[in-house]
């Protein structure tokens, strides 16, 4: 087997954003936040990242802006290494060596130039210390920290465990120590210093704040006790003023308390999963909360909401990885009775559908239910869920749901809920597969032994809505559990495995065609070959792959391996099988017909993979090698034991993708959202309807292209420009708004006929001189077209046009 | 030390009466409680806060405050009475009308000169205290509505009154009202109710604190008379307030069983400009906390639920000492249980009774007659002070503060008594709390409160001699039948015997002396409270405290310092060579808990009485409503 050099496992998205506090800056318009090894700035109003500071090569472990510039950002990582950001426009600035994994670091304003960071001991790695590390003051942009000096040893690693008070007058550090005065869970959790006041904060596992004074007197200490969460406070947070305290914990309600009036509070309840960190913007007018669902919520002065950034929800996932045919999303479990699509290509939630549609209650120990499979049928328009809750002592409660798409709110809506469909869990459930069919079909297996058959039926009466589903089919293989079924690709062959026998039905008249089995061991998964190798089936034990010729009813060929997972792609032959093998996962990706594999990838991942999907491209890639050919159609995405969602790429991609985002980060920042241009064109057409007097405000949202001209202006050489009068008319219009519709659509269709034959000649002029309403119908007309390429072709021909537009305008004066 | 049947008593309803209000002196450390039926108890927080001294109550004397004056103790109550303790004689010494209706509150200026009093008719009194008595001296101007609460400043030229909706500070010179604060009424529906100020402090840089009705505290600036800060602490009432000596810290109690306190701390290391801070809260009542004090170490309170707490500050005290122990002070440090050994009959007192009980009669597990109720003897307006049953039963005597009553049951006719001479006086002018007679007639011990105790004999009518003083104070003491020795048990847990023959310690206390107790039973927190002997084995001596009772095995060797108590059972699983190098003079057994009284019959069965705390709670109202988390 040849390794392919090209083909690389890499992250892709969905990475933890939830896993250290994220810091606001000062002009609270942006977010930073940790996620995995990079940093990712967001925007605070439009939720949307605007780049990811990348560069280090281990998990990023915290993000700090820097106290003497607050427009650059410290990060730091388990790589050994402090880096230095500026992030408004992404740069690396510096990179400081440190040597030692960094768990956590501090700054403080008082402390310049030295950071405080929490490393393990040199003697023992699972004890920490506080270390304050000298920053070197050199312009390179590598330094090597030479000062480094212990503060503290035997501290946690955990962030929240230490607090700089009062501008770092005083460290405050906490440890698991059980403190026992009155009892019970009294194991510290986090903790916060007052900005102005010696007043420490302390979160404990109990569900109680205790507020520390006077401690600097050895003895006299005094605290207050606030109690509200009853269970754990994961986090507090003083406003920068003092005025507040701000608390979370598993409730995932943020209570806000008075500082000195602690009997007053706020409450915003409802925020989702259990309150990870909370962070305050600098001027305190955005909260900032983290939850447990990899969500990132802004919060306007404990009042609203304002915005939510949310990460792929990565938890006890149970579902299967799937595709949403209509939207191309990744369907799995997401909140706790949710199913969520998440966008693959923008690496961002769509949304979360409310499958269980039940109150979740924030409460540790509490059987609730659960979403534990779904699957949808080939054209996206139905989608079935089974929900499950498992309490000790009661009976096992087992709804099965089908929703179906609704095409004017664009999402699912419930159609049918039946309750007990089995008396058993349900082990397997799948849609049959042929689009040209006009009824749809469902199959479900249970431990009961039985496995049923689903089909959409007209209404029995009259007056009700719509058509459901009711049971077509039940059966059963001599009491032996079905383990899983499928559909071949053109559903005309059903074939449901009960252990070790693989039978094989005719959906159409429920006829038992034939038995395969190959003992020993039962088989697990089980796919139909699909195209040109729809005539096998593919079945995996235990320990052997085995591949069955349907036409023959035999044994087409057999390989030893354990096959954890087998995946199909939709769109071709290929097949991929991940085989655990020693504590690591290898890929086979193969062609049933053939029994060499297409490529093998050894060690993709430690630990198993039990979840999987192709993904279809909204583009194919031309590649012609042959190794990498099965990337083409479709991108695999599998999700690691440690719940990391990777995929494959190839080396081709990754350099588009590169170039790419070159493009993007040299074009406007966060402005260019979709909502953006939608709404700032709105807006443009607007300004052109009323009268001169808001012309200020037009002017503002014409800001993107006079500074588009400006500098052009600054930046060409002096002595290759043009003379400034020619410049200053050339500015003064670019600044003016007053060209008509009428005026600019006749010139426009004039200049159409001409514009053919002149397309070599103004390349200097193009961006120079844009008029706005010009630009705006180009949008207009270009907005239906996002695909590369092609569109980028287009638009160049459609500015062309534009140029002698302008050039007609000229001649005209 | 064998087994024993026993005759467990639970029917003895003694029910404690609700601390109404309490005083510490500071000086004297001694801590005056004052109960709902008019008793006022007396506890030296210097002696491990042994009740030293208990004056009974009388009917419709309901005391509402009590005040120190150096060694005087005061108190005023709803009757409209000023009434002064006789502290020797255990007694009020004279009581003073104050003509102004019922009396709220009661406080001294800090030279002990002059004492307030706050009347329903809204007069505040000033009396002038004199050598023997107090005499009227001027009312403050009047004012509408009762004088709820009353504070000197500590200059003394301050008043602080708290009425409803206001507090008035009044020029002590003049009697003018100087300043009117206005009080807030609680928000919502009790808008209309008028707010009560149940307590106020006045702090020598002129900052007055109130706690009210509303469940506020407030902090007010009695200069300008402007609200510096208000904490809303409770849905209920703030009832009492008690400031700190040094006045940086105050305490608040609150009808929901809640003490809260708060400090007086600057903010940051480098300033010196402090603010009043809310910190801790206690939870150690389930009703109203009606009673407070502020020692410099313990926060004392008391309240509906009868029992006294003292709750000692952590940052004051060194930790994991006895001292930094939370106490609670349930039962009375006497025995309020006589036995008739012989007869086997029970005498239990009450404040206003006394009943007369007849132990059962079982064979095995076949109960051959239950206790039953034998008689009831009612007492009028007085309370009773103490009371005895005879071994054979026949007699019973029971005293008030004014006279002595002796009872010969059988018949059920008084008859009279003579009194067969007097003692001579020992030189104490403090009170004998305990008095204890040898069975054979000849030796009479008694203990004062100056940790004292005297031997007279009886026979020649004179003191035969004077134990040595001790300088914690007995808390009881028994002659052994046998040798006649004096057993005394001290308020610091410590055993005496005293050989009345030779007239000193014998060589079973030198040689407990000399090797110490067992740091278990010194760190127990209530005291003995009753000693019995076991008349077939002279060895072996019965003690009791609340939680345990204990028999000491004179014959065998003490235990180490540091011993751990074994269980008896798993002292049985042991081999026999084995127990027998475990067993040692301590014999200590805690099946039984809440003990009023243990006491050996003839018949060598074990009478135990019981008064679980579970049975005293059940009979309290039932307290503020709370929301409770969950509910």
């Amino acid at each position: 087997m040849v390794e392919h050099g090209d083909i690389r496992v890499v992250h892709c998205g969905g990475s933890k954003i939830n896993f250290r506090d994220p810091v606001i800056t000062h002009d609270s318009r942006f977010l930073l936040c940790a996620s995995g090894e990079a940093v990712k700035v967001f925007s605070t109003s439009t939720e949307e990242c605007i780049h990811e500071l990348r560069g280090h090569t281990g998990l990023v472990t915290g993000v700090l802006l820097r106290p003497s510039n607050h427009l650059q950002v410290y990060s730091s990582s388990l790589d050994g290494t402090l880096r230095l950001w500026d992030f408004t426009d992404g740069i690396l600035i510096k990179t400081c060596v440190i040597g030692y994994p960094i768990y956590s670091f501090y700054a403080s304003d008082k402390h310049e130039n030295v950071i405080f960071i929490v490393a393990s001991m040199p003697s023992d790695k699972r004890r920490f210390q506080l270390v304050a590390v000298h920053l070197p003051q050199s312009g390179d942009q590598m330094v090597e920290a030479q000062e480094l000096s212990a503060v503290l040893s035997g501290v946690n690693p955990n962030p929240a465990a230490i607090a700089f008070g009062r501008g770092g007058e005083f460290i405050a550090s906490v440890n698991d120590l059980q403190w026992s005065l009155e009892g019970g869970w009294n194991t510290f959790t986090c903790v916060a210093c007052h900005p102005k006041d010696d007043c420490i904060a302390t979160g404990h596992e109990d569900g109680k704040i205790r507020l520390w004074r006077n401690f600097n007197h050895k003895k006299e200490y005094t605290y207050s006790t606030l109690h509200w969460h009853h269970s754990t406070v994961s986090s507090l947070c003083f406003t920068p003023e003092g005025t507040n305290l701000l608390s979370g914990g598993v409730e995932s309600v943020l209570v806000q308390w008075r500082y000195n009036q602690e009997s007053e509070r706020d409450f915003l309840p409802r925020l989702g999963g259990a309150i990870t960190h909370i962070t305050v913007s600098p001027d305190g007018s955005l909260f900032c909360t983290s939850h447990s669902d990899n969500k990132i919520t802004i919060i306007q002065s404990c009042v609203k909401v304002s915005a939510v950034i949310q990460g792929l929800v990565k938890g006890d996932i149970r579902t299967d990885l799937m595709m949403d045919p209509r939207s191309k999303a990744l369907v799995l479990n997401g909140k706790p009775g949710h199913l969520q699509f998440y966008s693959l290509q923008r690496d961002k939630l769509l949304y979360n559908l409310d499958i269980v549609q039940q109150e979740y209650i924030h409460e540790s120990g509490l059987q609730q239910f659960e979403v534990v499979k779904a699957a949808f049928d080939a054209s996206g328009s139905w989608l079935a869920t089974v929900e499950e809750r498992h309490q000790k002592a009661a009976e096992l409660e087992l709804n099965l749901k089908l929703w179906a798409f609704d095409e004017q709110t664009q999402s699912f809506v419930l159609n049918t809920t039946i309750s007990a469909p089995h008396d058993a869990q349900i082990t397997a459930m799948c849609f049959c597969q042929p689009t040209d069919s006009q009824t749809t079909l469902l199959v479900s297996t249970s431990k009961d032994g039985h496995f049923k058959a689903w089909q959409l039926a007209a209404p029995a009466h009259t007056e009700d809505e719509g058509p459901s589903w009711l049971c077509d089919f039940v059966s059963a293989y001599h009491g032996l559990v079905p383990e899983c079924c499928s559909f071949s690709a053109d559903g005309s062959l059903l074939a449901v495995v009960f252990q070790e026998v693989v039978t094989v039905w005719s959906p159409s008249t429920w006829e038992l065609l034939t038995t395969l089995s190959q003992p020993p061991g039962a088989v697990s998964d089980l796919c139909f070959g699909r195209l040109s190798c729809s005539k096998y089936l593919l079945g995996t034990t235990a320990s052997n792959l085995l591949c069955w010729n349907l036409l023959t009813c035999s044994l087409e060929w057999t390989t030893s391996m354990d096959v954890r997972r087998l995946v199909a792609d939709p769109l071709s032959e290929n097949m991929a099988a991940f085989c655990y093998q020693s504590g690591s996962t290898d890929l086979f990706v193969f062609k049933p017909s053939e029994p060499r594999p297409l490529f093998s990838h050894k060690a993709v991942c430690s630990g198993k993979v039990t979840q999987a999907v192709f993904a279809p491209r909204e583009e194919m890639l031309e590649s012609c090698e042959e190794s990498s050919q099965w990337l083409n159609r479709s991108q695999l995405y599998f999700l690691t034991q440690q719940m990391d969602l990777m995929t494959f790429t190839t080396k081709a991609e990754e350099d588009r993708l590169l170039a790419s985002s070159k493009q993007v980060s040299s074009s406007h920042w966060f402005s260019m959202t979709p909502f953006y241009l939608l709404l700032g064109k709105h807006r443009q057409q607007q300004q052109e309807h009323q009268d001169s007097d808001s012309s200020l405000w037009a002017e503002r949202t014409a800001l993107p292209q006079t500074s588009a001209s400006m500098k052009e202006l600054l930046q060409t050489p002096a002595h290759v420009l043009p003379s400034t009068s020619y410049l200053c008319s050339m500015f003064v219009q670019s600044l003016l708004i007053s060209v008509s519709d009428a005026r600019s659509e006749k010139a426009h269709a004039e200049e159409e006929m001409e514009s053919e034959k002149e397309e070599e000649d103004s390349e200097e002029e193009m961006e120079s001189s844009r008029s706005k309403p010009e630009l705006a119908a180009a949008a207009a007309t270009e907005s239906d077209t996002p695909a590369l390429t092609k569109a980028q072709a287009r638009e160049l021909r459609r500015v062309r046009k534009l140029d002698h537009s302008w050039l007609a305008g000229l001649l005209d004066s | 030390m064998g087994e024993f049947k026993v005759h467990r008593v639970r029917f003895f309803d003694y029910m404690p009466s609700a601390i109404r209000t309490m005083a510490f002196n500071s000086q004297t450390e001694r801590l005056a409680v004052a109960r709902a039926d008019g008793a006022v108890e007396i506890f030296n927080f210097n002696d491990n806060f042994f009740q030293e001294k208990v004056i009974p109550g009388q009917d419709g004397r309901a005391t509402e405050a009590l005040c120190w004056v150096g060694h005087r103790l005061f108190s005023a109550g709803l009757n409209g009475e000023i009434t002064e303790y006789d502290l020797e004689n255990l007694r009020p010494q004279y009581t003073v009308d104050a003509y102004g209706g019922p009396i709220w509150t009661i406080s001294s200026n800090s030279q002990g000169t002059q004492l307030a009093v706050g009347c329903e008719d809204g007069t505040v009194k000033i009396f002038a205290i004199l050598e023997e008595r107090i005499q009227f001296q001027r009312n403050l101007n009047r004012h509408k509505g009762r004088i709820i609460s009353l504070c000197w400043h500590p200059s003394s030229a301050q008043i602080a009154a708290g009425m409803t909706d206001m507090i008035k500070i009044f020029d002590a010179e003049t009697g003018h009202a100087t300043r009117r604060l206005l009080v807030d009424r609680a928000m919502g529906a009790s808008k209309n109710k008028e707010v009560v100020v149940w307590s106020v402090g006045y702090l020598s840089d002129h900052t007055i604190i109130s706690g009210d009705s509303a469940g506020k505290v407030q902090i007010w600036n009695g200069l300008t008379g402007t609200l510096v800060r208000t904490y809303l602490v409770t849905k209920w009432d703030v009832l009492v307030l008690s400031v700190s000596k040094d006045e940086s810290s105050v305490i608040a109690g609150t009808s929901e069983g809640t003490v809260i306190q708060f400090q007086f701390i600057s903010s940051t290391v480098d300033q010196h400009d402090k603010e009043w801070v809310r910190t801790r809260t206690f939870r150690n009542h389930s009703h109203d906390v009606s009673a407070l004090a502020h020692t410099d170490t313990a926060v004392v309170s008391g309240g509906m639920d009868t029992q006294l707490v003292v709750r000692p500050l952590l940052d004051k005290v060194e930790k994991n000492t006895q001292e930094s122990a939370l106490r609670k002070i349930a039962f009375p440090h006497r025995s309020l249980v006589g036995c008739a050994k012989k007869a086997g009959l029970l005498l239990f007192q009450f404040p206003d009774r006394l009943e007369l009980w007849k132990l059962g009669e079982s064979e095995g597990h076949v109960c051959l007659m239950y206790p039953y109720f034998v008689c009831r003897f009612l007492q009028g307006e007085d309370h009773i002070c103490c009371s005895a049953l005879s071994a054979c039963g026949g007699w019973l005597a029971y005293s008030t503060v004014s006279s002595v009553r002796l009872y010969r049951i059988q018949y059920n006719n008084t008859i009279s008594i003579n009194k067969v001479g007097t003692l001579a006086r020992a030189c104490s002018r403090q009170p004998v709390h305990l008095l204890c007679a040898s069975d054979d007639g000849k030796w009479l011990a008694t203990a004062n409160t100056d940790c004292e105790i005297h031997i007279y004999n009886l026979h020649k009518m004179k003191l035969h001699c004077m134990v040595p003083v001790y300088n914690s104070c007995p808390t009881t003491i028994a002659i052994h039948p046998v040798t006649n020795n004096l057993i005394s048990v001290h308020a610091d847990q410590q055993i005496f015997e005293f050989s009345l023959v030779q007239k000193e310690y014998t060589q079973w206390s030198r040689r407990l002396q000399a090797q110490g107790l067992l740091s278990l039973w010194l760190e127990r927190d209530t005291p003995i409270t009753h000693i019995t002997f076991n008349p077939k084995n002279p060895d072996h001596i019965i003690l009791h405290d609340t939680y345990m009772f204990c028999i000491i095995d004179q014959s065998l060797p003490f235990p180490e310092l540091n011993a751990v108590l074994w269980n008896q059972m798993t002292l049985k699983s042991l081999p026999v060579s084995q127990r027998i190098g475990q067993s040692h003079a301590f014999k200590i057994c805690k099946s039984f808990q809440h003990l009023m009284c243990v006491s050996l019959l003839e018949d060598l069965s074990l009478v135990v009485v019981e008064r679980p705390l579970l049975d005293i709670m059940s009979q309290l109202p039932a307290p503020v409503r709370q929301k409770k988390f969950a509910t």
